[in-house]
C-alpha cells in the first residue's frame, strides 16, 4: 500500500512537471498571440513603419529577414552538405576526422554573440565587406554550419552500409553509388536539417546586431553590403531601444507574433517532409 | 501460336546481344564514370577543406584580434580584475563582474531548468503513455526553436513586472528575472538529452528489476535513472552551455548594470539575484556594435569572446564524453 | 581492358558445352597472398588457383578469414581503411591490386551477393536494373528484358513477374537473397561471390537457393563462403579449408570431404572444433 502511495506521488511530481512544460509553451504562444494578433493586419505586414516606428508596419524587417536567411541557407547548405558527404562518405576514418567531428559539434555549441564578433573581425574589418546584408549572412552562415553538418552526417550515417557495400559490388563508383543510393535515402534527414537550420537562422539576433543589422530603414536593402533591418533585431529595438517602449509595445507583440509564425511554420514544413519521405520509403 | 514461338527465339538471340551492349557500354561508360567520380571525390575534398579552415578560422581571428588587448593589459586583469572602464581615462578591464554575472544566471537558471527537465524527460520516457509522448515531443520542439529575443521580450514585458511586484522592488529586471526566462530556454535541451539517455537503456534492465518484485518508480529510481545518470549529466552540461551562451534574452531580462553580482558576507561572496547584472555576452552586443574597430576596447571585447569560447568549449566536451561513456556504458558503442 | 580481350576466349569453352573438370584453366590464381587489418595479419600466404566454372566453396571456423579472403576477389574489403595487402590476385592475366585493375571493370565482372540480403529501397524492377542503367543504359526495352532475364535466371520471375514495380523490401528474405542474385547476373558478371548466402535463409529457401546455385554453376564461376559443411558438401565441386588466416588444404570437395590430408581438416569436418 505504502509503496504505491510512493510510486503515485512521484509519477504525479513528473506528471506535473511535464504539465508544466506544455503550460510554459501555453504561457508563452498565449501572450504573444493574444497581443499580437490585435494589431496583426495586411498593412502591418506590408507597410514601412511610420512615425518614429511608432506607428505603421515592419515591411523593410521581413524582406529583410527574408533576405539575409536566404542568403544564409544559399551559402551554408552546399558548404554543410558537401563537408558531411566528405567527412561521411570520402575521408579516412582515423583520429583526424574524428577530431574534426568533434570540434565541429562543439562549434555548435559556441555562442552566437562569438560569431557575431568574428565576424565583425574578418569580413567587416579584416576583409572590408564593412557591416551589411552580406557579412551578417555570412556570419551567420557558419553559424549555422556546424549544425547543417551534423545533421547531414546524422542523416548519412542512417543510411544503411549494406546499401553502399550492394551497389558498389555491382561495380558502380563510388559517386555513383552515393548519387543513386546513399543520397535518396539521405535527403529528407538533410532537408530537416536544413530548414531547421534557415529557422535558426531567421529567429538569431546577436550575430546581426554586430554585424550589419540597421535600427530603422525605411526600404529594402538594395545591394548585398547595404544595411538591412530584420524581424528579431526589429523586436529588440522596439523592445528595449526605442524611446518610446510603452508606445510601440502592441507594434512589438505584432512583430513576435509574426516572427514566431515564421519559424513554426518553418519548422511544421521540416516536420511535413520528414514524415511524407517517410511514409513515401515506406509505400515503395 | 507460331509467331509467339518465332518471338523466344529471337528474344534469346536479343538477350546475347544485350550482354555484349552490356558489355561494350560498361567500357566507355567507366572511363566518364570514372571521371566523374574522380571530379567528385575532389569537389568533395573542397567543400571538407572549406568548412574546416572556416571553423579553424575562427579560432585563429578571435585570438589574433585578442593578442593586444592580453598583451597591453594581462590576462590576469580580466580575469580577476572588478572594474570595467574600456574607455575612460583611468581604463579599467576587470571582467570578472560579466563573468561572475553570467555564471550566476546560468547557475540560477540550471536550478531551475534541471528538475523541471529531469522529471519531465523521466515522464515521457519511462511513465506517459503513447499519445501523451506523441502530444509532448513537438512541445518540446517548439519550445526548442523559440527565438531567444521573444523569450526576452515577454521576460522584459511580462515576467519582470511580476518579479517586481513579487520582490517589491521598482523594477524587476535583474539576474532572477534572467536565470527564469533563461530555464525555458535551456529546458528543451535538457529533456531531450536526459530523455535519449533514458531510453537506452536496455529493456532487460527494467525486466530484471520487475522480475525481482521491484515497483515500477522503484526500477525508475534504482535501476533506469543510476543507467542513465552519465547521459543526463551531459544533458546538464549541453544545458548549461546553452544558457552561459545564450544573448537576447539575459541582454533583454538582466537589466545590464556593470557592478559585482555579490555582497561580501564576513569575508564570503554571497551571490546577489535581485541584482541588476551584465553578462559576458550582453556586454559583447552592447558594446560590440559602436567599438571603434582596431581599439584597445575593440580587442578587450575579443578577450571576453575568447573566455566565453573557453568556457562553453569546456562544458561541451565534457557533455560529448560524457554521452560517449553513456554509449560505452549502454552497450552501443 | 585487357579483361575484355579475355573475355572472348573464356566464353567460349561455355558456349561450345566443354564439360567442366578440374584441368580448366584458373579464374583466379592467387598468389602469395598476405592481408593485414592494422596490424592485425588476417590472411597469411594464400597460394592456390580458383578454377572457372563450377562451385569452389571455402570452409573454416569463424574467424579464420574465409570472407575476408572472399571479400579481397573483388576488393570490398577495401572499405576497411587499414586494410594493407600484398602479393597478386591474378584475374585474366592481371593482377587485380595492380594499377592496371579498374575497380569498376572488376567489380562489374566479379559479382557479389551478402550475408544478408540487401535489397536497395527501390522497386523489384529498379533494384535489378540498377546495374545496367548505371552503366548507361537507358533503353526502356532493353532493360525490360535485361531484368526478365535476370530474374528468369535466379529462378525468381514466376514469383515477383505481377509485382515488379512494388518496394524489393516487401519481398521474403529468400526472395530478397535470390534478387540480389539476380541484380547481380544483370550486370553481367563471370564471377560470383556469396558470403554465407543461406546463413539468414530458412530452411526451404536455403533448398531453393541451393537449387539455383547449381544451376548457376554452368554459366558462372561460384565461390561460395559457407560455415555449413554439409552446405559445402552438397553444392560444390573443390573445397578450400581456412584455419587462422591460412588455406590448410584445397582439393575435389568428394576428396576432402573423404580423405582429407591433412588432420586439421579432418578435425574440422567432424566437429572436433570450430
Amino acid at each position: 500500500m505504502n509503496k504505491t502511495a510512493t510510486e503515485r506521488f512521484w509519477f504525479s511530481v513528473c506528471a506535473l512537471f511535464a504539465a508544466l512544460t506544455v503550460a510554459a509553451l501555453l504561457f508563452l504562444l498565449y501572450w504573444i498571440v493574444i497581443q499580437g494578433a490585435s494589431v496583426l493586419s495586411w498593412s502591418f505586414l506590408t507597410a514601412r513603419p511610420e512615425q518614429n516606428m511608432t506607428s505603421g508596419g515592419i515591411w523593410p524587417a521581413i524582406v529583410g529577414t527574408f533576405y539575409v536567411a536566404s542568403l544564409t541557407i544559399l551559402i551554408s547548405v552546399p558548404i554543410g552538405i558537401g563537408a558531411a558527404i566528405y567527412l561521411n562518405e570520402y575521408a579516412k576514418q582515423g583520429p583526424l576526422v574524428r577530431m574534426i567531428r568533434m570540434s565541429i559539434r562543439n562549434l555548435a555549441g559556441v555562442p552566437s554573440i562569438v560569431y557575431g564578433l568574428f565576424g565583425l573581425a574578418i569580413f567587416a574589418s579584416f576583409i572590408g565587406l564593412g557591416t551589411g546584408l552580406l557579412t551578417a549572412a555570412i556570419t551567420l552562415s557558419i553559424m549555422v554550419l556546424p549544425w547543417v553538418i551534423t545533421a547531414t552526417e546524422e542523416a548519412l550515417r542512417s543510411v544503411p552500409q549494406s546499401f553502399r557495400e550492394g551497389g558498389l559490388a555491382l561495380g558502380a563508383t563510388k559517386w555513383q553509388t552515393i548519387r543513386q543510393l546513399v543520397l535518396p535515402s539521405a535527403i529528407p534527414g538533410m532537408a530537416t536539417g536544413s530548414i531547421l537550420g534557415l529557422a535558426r537562422a531567421a529567429g538569431e539576433t546577436a550575430p546581426i546586431i554586430l554585424t550589419g543589422a540597421a535600427y530603422f530603414l525605411p526600404v529594402a536593402p538594395s545591394s548585398l553590403t547595404d544595411q538591412f533591418m530584420a524581424l528579431p533585431y526589429h523586436l529588440y529595438i522596439l523592445a528595449t531601444q526605442h524611446d518610446q517602449t510603452e508606445v510601440v509595445r502592441p507594434i512589438a507583440f505584432g512583430t513576435a507574433f509574426v516572427l514566431i509564425l515564421l519559424v513554426i511554420l518553418l519548422n511544421l514544413t521540416a516536420i511535413v517532409i520528414r514524415n511524407r519521405y517517410r511514409t513515401k520509403n515506406e509505400q515503395l | 501460336m507460331s509467331s509467339h514461338a518465332n518471338k523466344t527465339v529471337s528474344h534469346d538471340e536479343e538477350i546475347k546481344n544485350l550482354k555484349k551492349v552490356t558489355k561494350e557500354k560498361l567500357t566507355q561508360r567507366s572511363f566518364k564514370s570514372n571521371v566523374v567520380d574522380y571530379v567528385m571525390a575532389r569537389l568533395f575534398t573542397l567543400f571538407g577543406s572549406i568548412a574546416i579552415i572556416i571553423l579553424a578560422l575562427i579560432l585563429f581571428f578571435l585570438v589574433r584580434e585578442a593578442i593586444p588587448a592580453i598583451r597591453e593589459i594581462g590576462l590576469a586583469e580580466f580575469l580577476f580584475g572588478q572594474r570595467w572602464y574600456p574607455s575612460s581615462s583611468d581604463p579599467g578591464f576587470g571582467a570578472l563582474p560579466f563573468i561572475l554575472s553570467s555564471l550566476m544566471v546560468t547557475t540560477g537558471a540550471l536550478f531551475i531548468a534541471i528538475p523541471w527537465g529531469v522529471f519531465t524527460a523521466i515522464f515521457i520516457a519511462e511513465i506517459a503513455p503513447r499519445r501523451v509522448r506523441e502530444t509532448l515531443k513537438p512541445v518540446i520542439e517548439t519550445l526548442a526553436i523559440f527565438p531567444s529575443v521573444v523569450l526576452g521580450f515577454i521576460a522584459l514585458v511580462i515576467i519582470a513586472p511580476i518579479t517586481a511586484q513579487v520582490f517589491n522592488l521598482s523594477n524587476g529586471l535583474n539576474a532572477f528575472t534572467a536565470s527564469v526566462i533563461l530555464s525555458v530556454m535551456a529546458l528543451p535541451t535538457i529533456i531531450s538529452i536526459a530523455e535519449d539517455a533514458l531510453k537506452s537503456v536496455p529493456r532487460a534492465h527494467r525486466e530484471a528489476a520487475y522480475a525481482l518484485g521491484a515497483s515500477r518508480w522503484e526500477t525508475i529510481r534504482n535501476v533506469t535513472l543510476p543507467a542513465a545518470m552519465s547521459g543526463i549529466f551531459a544533458g546538464m552540461m549541453l544545458g548549461f552551455g546553452r544558457a552561459v551562451g545564450e544573448t537576447m534574452t539575459v541582454l533583454m531580462a538582466a537589466g545590464n548594470a556593470i557592478d559585482m553580482p555579490v555582497t561580501e558576507f564576513f569575508g564570503v561572496w554571497l551571490p546577489e539575484f535581485l541584482q541588476s547584472v551584465r553578462s559576458l555576452t550582453a556586454n559583447i552586443a552592447i558594446e560590440g556594435s559602436d567599438v571603434p574597430w582596431g581599439s584597445l576596447h575593440y580587442s578587450a571585447l575579443f578577450v571576453t569572446a575568447i573566455i566565453l569560447f573557453v568556457i562553453t568549449f569546456i562544458v561541451n566536451l565534457t557533455a560529448d564524453f560524457l554521452m560517449a561513456r553513456q554509449r560505452r556504458k549502454m552497450g552501443h558503442e | 581492358m585487357s579483361i575484355k580481350a579475355q573475355e572472348v576466349q573464356t566464353k567460349q569453352p561455355v558456349n561450345s558445352n566443354q564439360t567442366l573438370n578440374d584441368k580448366s584453366r584458373p579464374i583466379f590464381d592467387v598468389q602469395d597472398l598476405n592481408l593485414w587489418y592494422g596490424h592485425d595479419q588476417a590472411l597469411k600466404n594464400i597460394t592456390f588457383q580458383i578454377p572457372e566454372h563450377g562451385v569452389t566453396a571455402i570452409i573454416g571456423p569463424s574467424g579464420c578469414g574465409k570472407s575476408t579472403f572472399l571479400k579481397s576477389l573483388n576488393r570490398m574489403v577495401e572499405l576497411v581503411p587499414t586494410v594493407k595487402t600484398t602479393g597478386k590476385v591474378m584475374y585474366h592475366n592481371t593482377d587485380i591490386f595492380s594499377h592496371e585493375m579498374n575497380l569498376v571493370e572488376l567489380r562489374s565482372a566479379v559479382g557479389m551477393v551478402f550475408q544478408k540480403p540487401n535489397p536497395f529501397p527501390k522497386s523489384i524492377f529498379d533494384n535489378v536494373a540498377f546495374g545496367a542503367r548505371m552503366h548507361g543504359i537507358k533503353n526502356k526495352k532493353k532493360l525490360r528484358e535485361l531484368v526478365e532475364k535476370s530474374l528468369r535466371e535466379a529462378a525468381l520471375w514466376d514469383e515477383v513477374k505481377e509485382r515488379l514495380h512494388e518496394s524489393a523490401l516487401g519481398l521474403s528474405g529468400g526472395q530478397q537473397q535470390r534478387l540480389c542474385i539476380a541484380r547481380c547476373l544483370a550486370v553481367e558478371p563471370e564471377v560470383i561471390l556469396m558470403d554465407e548466402p543461406t546463413s539468414a535463409l530458412d530452411p526451404s529457401s536455403t533448398l531453393k537457393l541451393e537449387n539455383l546455385i547449381h544451376d548457376l554453376k554452368k554459366q558462372y564461376s561460384l565461390i561460395i563462403v559457407t560455415h555449413n559443411m554439409q552446405q559445402a558438401h552438397r553444392i560444390s565441386d573443390k573445397t578450400a579449408f581456412f584455419l587462422n588466416g591460412e588455406v590448410i588444404e584445397f582439393d575435389l570437395t568428394t576428396q576432402m570431404f573423404t580423405r582429407p590430408a591433412d588432420h586439421r581438416t579432418d578435425d574440422y569436418i567432424n566437429g572436433r572444433f570450430g
